[in-house]
């Protein structure tokens, strides 16, 4: 199949890699982890870093630099009025209509409440916000933010910095065969360049991740790890992989190979 | 010029300030301190956690931290004894464990110990954790005993004088060199430096006693608990990027949730002080010594205040009197220095 670019909200990225800026050892680690990664969207907690002030513009100011597109979310919300109250705040701190959404359940647990995630998204919507909810891999959630206006999906692979790659292949293979045409990126729980290769084969248009790289011995080195395998799974994908199968399937025709029952220790 | 005594100026009497005052002191240079507050180390150092944890911070920082934190270690043991050398435990809770191997993995100069072996050094914490790595070589001191006993130490030079409640604009006799230590203050001079926040508290209680500093790992909130003696831990340390100076009720909920999860007992301790302040850092997070003309500025030690002073104001004082350059730290172009 044609390999054509991802396109969010009309914006066409090249790079189907996107990374949160939360948890390095400096911000010229992360600029220089964000470059290596080719990445050419960010995402940024404005709860915890920013403040809602220009409390932390020298911060923001530095990742303005890159040269990147900043997707504000809305880590650490617990309701849809915080998550709502949040968004508005980034839009006006961002200057940008993008918002990654997050309702969590439970800071501890830290799992979608995805029925507060349906109401802050059609809140949202509503108000010209373009918004990358994070949710399960659930098709009855996926079909209410759909509904709600949502015009990219972002399912997460396992809890919030769990590291344990693709949970629940099978929800989320079902998930990219209900909305072939809605663009799906995985967010959360990715731990290896193998998660995220994996998830490109099945067919996701993309991957967010943060703690995968940031918490790495060497982040740099691990952002660049992840662009390659993100680019690997999706050629492999658009080249169409060959289905497993039970048995072993000579590579070679055998019919005709010579003395094919001679003894091995002959 | 070294031997001829010249008069230096040094702005601003926190650690670094007053480490670099006493470096040129001792080389017999005629020193004057101005500083805004009405006493030394009133600034961020007065909250600092006084951790001097070299090894421990390689789980983050670039190798100079290790590097110049050894030399931070010995003048605070014996040049101006304020520390003890006791080490620093680093533990997590069950469910963190693979914060631990992570830990381990990234960090050298520790021993494990079992449950067994923990109990031994820290009673208190008996049973509570399995496992604990133990980095013998760090040390840990007060840091506002630390400020004053270097402020008393810098009286007895006849050749050193303070002057408190002066704000450096309005110092205009002229001075051979003027040193300007002012931390996130000089940012109207080095643009290129920003505030990290870090918030901390001070708990009160009989029931718990400790020996030394202990790190719990958390995924999202690690801290650390040090023993100032007399009953009382420091919980420390937030780092956020935002240049706000209030102590918020969540880090306050995430401190005391990582007092409690080390140890149930904090939890009825008496909260004797919060506070918040920010940090002077560079993009990389790392020290710079930048000189423009007769002025030379030492800053963005961020959370390493007190573990790189002494190696910052060594190096200097060696600027100012010998024309020393220290390539590591002293970069020409804001900004064009790269990660190591």
């Amino acid at each position: 199949m044609e390999n054509r670019p991802l396109a969010v909200y009309g914006t066409t990225l090249a790079s189907r890699l996107l990374v949160g800026t939360a948890q390095y050892s400096s911000p010229a680690v992360l600029a220089a982890a964000i470059k290596a990664s080719g990445a050419e969207v960010v995402t940024v907690s404005l709860r915890r870093e920013a403040g809602g002030n220009r409390a932390g513009e020298s911060f923001w100011s530095l990742i303005r630099g890159l040269g990147v597109k900043v997707l504000p979310n809305t880590a650490g919300c617990c309701s849809v009025k915080e998550a709502v109250t949040t968004a508005q705040m980034a839009r006006e701190v961002f200057a940008t209509s993008w918002i990654k959404l997050e309702v969590i359940a439970d800071d501890d647990l830290l799992q979608p409440d995805v029925f507060g995630l349906v109401e802050a998204a059609a809140i949202l919507s509503r108000d010209g916000f373009q918004v990358f909810p994070y949710t399960s891999e659930d098709l009855v959630v996926a079909e209410r933010l759909v509904g709600a206006g949502c015009e990219v999906l972002m399912p997460w692979a396992a809890p919030i910095g769990s590291a344990r790659g693709l949970n629940n292949v099978f929800g989320l293979q079902a998930l990219r065969k209900h909305f072939p045409a809605v663009p799906l990126i995985i967010d959360a729980g990715i731990g290896t360049p193998a998660h995220a290769a994996a998830a490109m084969e099945l067919g996701y248009d993309g991957v967010l991740l943060n703690t995968a790289i940031a918490k790495a011995g060497d982040p740099v080195a691990m952002a660049r790890a992840f662009a390659l395998a993100i680019e690997a799974g999706r050629l492999a994908h658009c080249a169409e992989p060959i289905p497993p199968r039970d048995m072993a399937e000579p590579s070679t025709p055998q019919i005709g190979r010579a003395f094919v029952d001679l003894p091995r220790h002959a | 010029m070294a031997g001829s005594s010249q008069k230096i100026r040094v702005v601003g009497a926190g650690v670094v300030g007053l480490a670099v005052a006493h470096e040129l002191a001792r080389v017999a240079q005629s020193v004057e301190i101005v500083e805004r507050a009405s006493a030394p180390g009133l600034g961020c150092s007065y909250l600092a956690g006084g951790m001097l944890a070299p090894w421990c911070e390689e789980e983050g920082a670039e190798p100079l931290v290790l590097e110049w934190g050894r030399e931070g270690i010995e003048y605070w043991t014996k040049t101006v004894p304020a520390a003890e050398t006791k080490g620093t435990l680093v533990v997590a809770p069950p469910r963190d464990r693979p914060d631990l191997i992570r830990f381990s993995r990234l960090t050298a100069g520790f021993e494990w110990l079992d449950a067994a072996a923990l109990a031994e050094r820290e009673p208190d914490l008996a049973g509570r954790f399995d496992r604990a790595m133990f980095f013998p070589h760090e040390a840990h001191l007060d840091p506002r005993r630390a400020t004053s006993m270097l402020a008393a130490r810098l009286r007895e030079f006849s050749t050193v004088h303070f002057r408190f409640d002066t704000a450096a604009e309005t110092v205009t006799e002229p001075a051979d060199w003027v040193v300007d230590c002012r931390g996130l203050a000089a940012r109207d001079a080095l643009p290129d430096l920003r505030g990290v926040k870090g918030e901390m508290l001070v708990l009160s209680t009989r029931e718990i006693s400790l020996k030394r500093p202990v790190r719990l790992l958390h995924p999202r909130h690690p801290v650390y608990v040090v023993p100032r003696g007399d009953g009382r831990f420091m919980v420390g340390a937030t780092v956020i990027e935002t240049e706000d100076r209030y102590v918020t009720a969540r880090s306050v909920l995430e401190l005391l949730s990582a007092a409690y999860a080390l140890h149930p007992a904090f939890g009825e301790a008496e909260i004797v002080e919060t506070g918040a302040d920010l940090r002077p850092a560079f993009p990389d997070n790392l020290p710079r010594i930048r000189r423009a003309g007769r002025v030379v500025y030492v800053n963005g030690l961020y959370r390493h205040g007190f573990l790189l002073a002494p190696a910052l104001a060594r190096r200097a004082a060696a600027v100012v009197l010998r024309d020393a350059h220290f390539p590591e730290v002293m970069d020409a172009d804001p900004g064009e220095r790269q990660r190591a």
